[in-house]
Parts: C-alpha cells; structure tokens; sequence
C-alpha cells in the first residue's frame, strides 16, 4: 500500500481529469469554442512521451555503465510506451487541428517534427529486431537511442520554434500562458499532465516486470 | 597522442581510398548517373524548373550519394584489420578520424555534383559563397551524423536497409536548415539572414560530434 500510493493518485487525477475535463467551465473563445477540452489530453501526450522517452534515454546511459538485463528492458520498455504517448499525441492533435485550423495535417512544423520524432522510435524498434543475441542487441540499441535523443531534443524543441508555427507560442502566436490559460483551465490542466504522466511510468512498470518475468521463464525452461 | 593517431588513420584511409579507386570513381559515376537521369526525367529543358524544385532536387541527390558513400566506411572494414585497430589505438581516435575522412570524402563529392549539376540543369544560384559554404556544412553535417549510424548498422545483419532507416530521420532536421540556408543563397538574399541556420547547423554538429565521441568506445568493445 506505501509502495503504490502513486498508482491510486494515477487513477484518481485521471477521473478527475475526464470528468472535470468534460464538464468544468472553460472560457469562451472563437474558433477554438469547445476543443478547448483537448488541452487536458492533447498536451499531456506530449509532457508525458518527453518524459518517458527520458526514462528510456537515462536506462540506455544506466546499461551502458552496468549492462544487466533489466536497465535493457526498462529502456525498451519505456521507448515503446513513450511510442504509444506519441501517437495517442498525433492523433488528438490531428482531431483537433480539424476543428481549428481546417486540416487534419497542415504541415505545421510541429506536427512534422513529431512525426519524424516517431520515426526516429520506430527505427529503434526496427534495429533492436535486427539482432539476435541480447547483449549485443542491448549494447547497440542504448548506443542508438542515446544518439536519437541527443538528435530529438533539436528537433522537437529548437526547430519549431525558428519557424512560424500554427501552435500557440509559435511565430508571433500568443502562448497558452499569457492570457488564454485562465486558472480555470490550469485547474484541471496541471492534474491531467501529472496523472497521464503516471499512468505512463505505470504501464512502464508493469510492461518491464512482465518482460523481466518472461525472460526469466525462458532462462529455467 | 590521439591528434597524431587521428591523423594517421585519416592517412591510412585516403592511401586505402587511393589504391582502390573503384570504390570512389564508382561514387562519382553514381553523382554523375543521378544528375543525368534528374536531366532527363525533367524532360530536358533546364528552364522548366523553379528554385525550390532545383534546391531540394539538389539536396536529395546529396543525401543519397553521402548515405551510399558512408555507409561502407565500417562495413569495408574486415573483422581482422578491425581487431588488429582495436589493439593499437584509441576507439576516439578512430571515430574522429572516420569523421573528418567522411568530411573530405563529401565535400569533394558534393562539389562535383554540384559542378555537374549546375551545367546540366542550370544555374539559378546569386550568392555563390554562401552557397558552396551551404554545401559545406552540409558534408561536414552528413558526414558527422552518418558516421556514427554506419558504425551502429554494420552491426546488425541487413546492414544497408538499416542504415537508411536509421538515418533519414536523425538527418532531417539538418536537412531542413541547409534546405533553407541555401534557398537564401539562391534568392541571393542578405546574409545576414542565414546567420540563424548557420549557428543552428553547428550546434546540431556539435551535438553530434560530441555524442559520437562519447558513445563510440561502447559500439566498438562489441
């Protein structure tokens, strides 16, 4: 019970977030009217794949000092889920750039730069396939991802903001927190980045320790 | 120590390069051939293509040739000669050489793909240095990204898909800067504007060189 107090506060801030998400006030603003609600599940998309690919990214650098098989799982583990986040993040964002600014994908240099983020995962996965013996799978795919961090931090917050951008902060756009973020929307808004954020370390957890049991099994059999 | 074993090896490599041509002529004709089936599938009228066309056709062939180019800098490499490296020097060493042998290699060859290029399909370029400085930090860009990527691929089994797969989406935003960079340079726009690309590129480089740097001895132990 002391030990998973963060997983009821995961459950508790995500119910918190759907049902004050749907039916809290939110300002009245044009164009945006309504979709206003996907800031509590867009956003957190993005706030909780940075901060898992980092999990993935800090057990690469942990095997690489001290290669057992767990940092290896953890960090694949996490790279996947942090894939998940992502694509859960492009399709709200998706959703929502239909309502706003008319087209499902309008070459905002935001939405290129994810996808191309997601490339770079998908090709982890590709290369971690391509080998047959774990350690030398461990060892190269940890030197991969390193690299495609380092690659995805210019890539995701540099660039963007060089560029004009149909996101709020972006090329003279005003950001969410200068005045469209009344308190109201903060109310819900940080809860939702927090509980999302956990309910992904979770499925990180659970993932890695299914894995590790698995791995395990394949040993004794 | 390491800056005379980094020379040494650049040496090594150019000598090796030198006494087998075919590897680098073979390059060169692939330039030469990419260029020459561009002419022609624009239906060999020059004037019918607008910068920014010209600019990313450009750029695409640059990004082919150099994936094609680096590529075989470790899988040339026999198990015996690398296990021979890895008793006598520094695996630093080794990667730094890599990257600035990779370096000349791709600015001799972009420079003759741009040469051919340019006479074939025309030449819309107003700022000439700021262009050929484009290209540069364009090869020192491939190269330093590429290096690291072949190094990771010729690990694996299939090593020539996964090394596009790896590398297209970590050269992309380098990619966009240059595209931009040297759109600025053919619209002969003031160069003042392009300083933000230029110091965008060499951070990115920095970035690169530096992980690589780091990372490499882990890639090499395998």
């Amino acid at each position: 019970m002391k030990k998973n107090w963060w997983k009821i506060l995961a459950v508790l801030l995500l119910v918190f977030t759907v049902v004050a998400g749907m039916l809290s006030e939110v300002p009245r603003l044009a164009i945006l009217n309504e979709t206003i609600r996907n800031l509590y599940f867009h956003v957190p998309m993005w706030f909780g794949m940075i901060l898992i690919l980092l999990i993935s990214f800090a057990y690469s650098i942990k095997y690489l000092n001290k290669p057992t098989v767990k940092n290896d799982i953890i960090a694949a583990e996490a790279a996947k889920v942090g894939i998940l986040f992502g694509v859960l993040g492009i399709i709200t964002g998706m959703e929502w750039a239909r309502f706003t600014w008319g087209e499902y994908w309008s070459s905002d240099p935001k939405q290129n730069a994810s996808a191309i983020g997601l490339l770079i995962y998908f090709a982890y996965l590709v290369l971690r396939s391509s080998f047959n013996e774990q350690q030398q799978r461990a060892r190269i795919s940890a030197v991969y991802n390193i690299f495609a961090f380092a690659a995805l931090i210019p890539l995701l917050f540099i660039l963007p903001r060089m560029t004009d951008s149909l996101h709020p902060g972006n090329g003279g756009n005003p950001g969410f927190n200068t005045y469209d973020m009344d308190s109201s929307l903060r109310m819900v808004f940080y809860p939702a980045v927090l509980g999302w954020t956990l309910l992904g370390i979770w499925i990180v957890n659970v993932k890695s320790r299914l894995e590790l049991l698995r791995q395990g099994l394949y040993e004794t059999v | 120590m390491l800056f005379k074993e980094i020379l040494y090896l650049i040496q090594k490599d150019l000598v090796l390069e030198w006494r087998q041509k075919y590897a680098f002529n073979g390059m060169l004709l692939y330039v030469g051939s990419v260029v020459f089936v561009c002419y022609l599938s624009f239906g060999l009228r020059s004037n019918v293509l607008v910068v920014p066309v010209w600019n990313a056709v450009l750029w695409i062939i640059l990004l082919f040739t150099s994936v094609n180019a680096i590529a075989k800098s470790f899988m040339q490499e026999n198990r015996g000669r690398l296990l021979y490296f890895y008793s006598i020097v520094s695996p630093q060493g080794v990667i730094l050489a890599k990257i600035v042998y990779n370096t000349l290699l791709m600015l001799v060859l972009a420079l003759m793909c741009f040469l051919f290029y340019a006479l074939v399909l025309g030449n819309p370029v107003q700022d000439v240095p700021m262009f050929l400085l484009s290209l540069l930090l364009g090869a020192i860009g491939f190269s330093t990204s590429l290096t690291m990527i072949s190094g990771i691929a010729s690990k694996a089994a299939n090593s020539s898909t996964l090394m596009a797969v790896l590398s297209f989406p970590v050269i992309v935003p380098m990619l966009l800067m240059l595209i931009k960079m040297s759109k600025n340079a053919l619209d002969g726009l003031d160069r003042s504007l392009s300083l933000d690309e230029l110091l965008t590129l060499l951070a990115i480089n920095m970035i690169v060189v530096t992980v690589s740097y780091i990372l490499f001895p882990y890639l090499w132990r395998s």
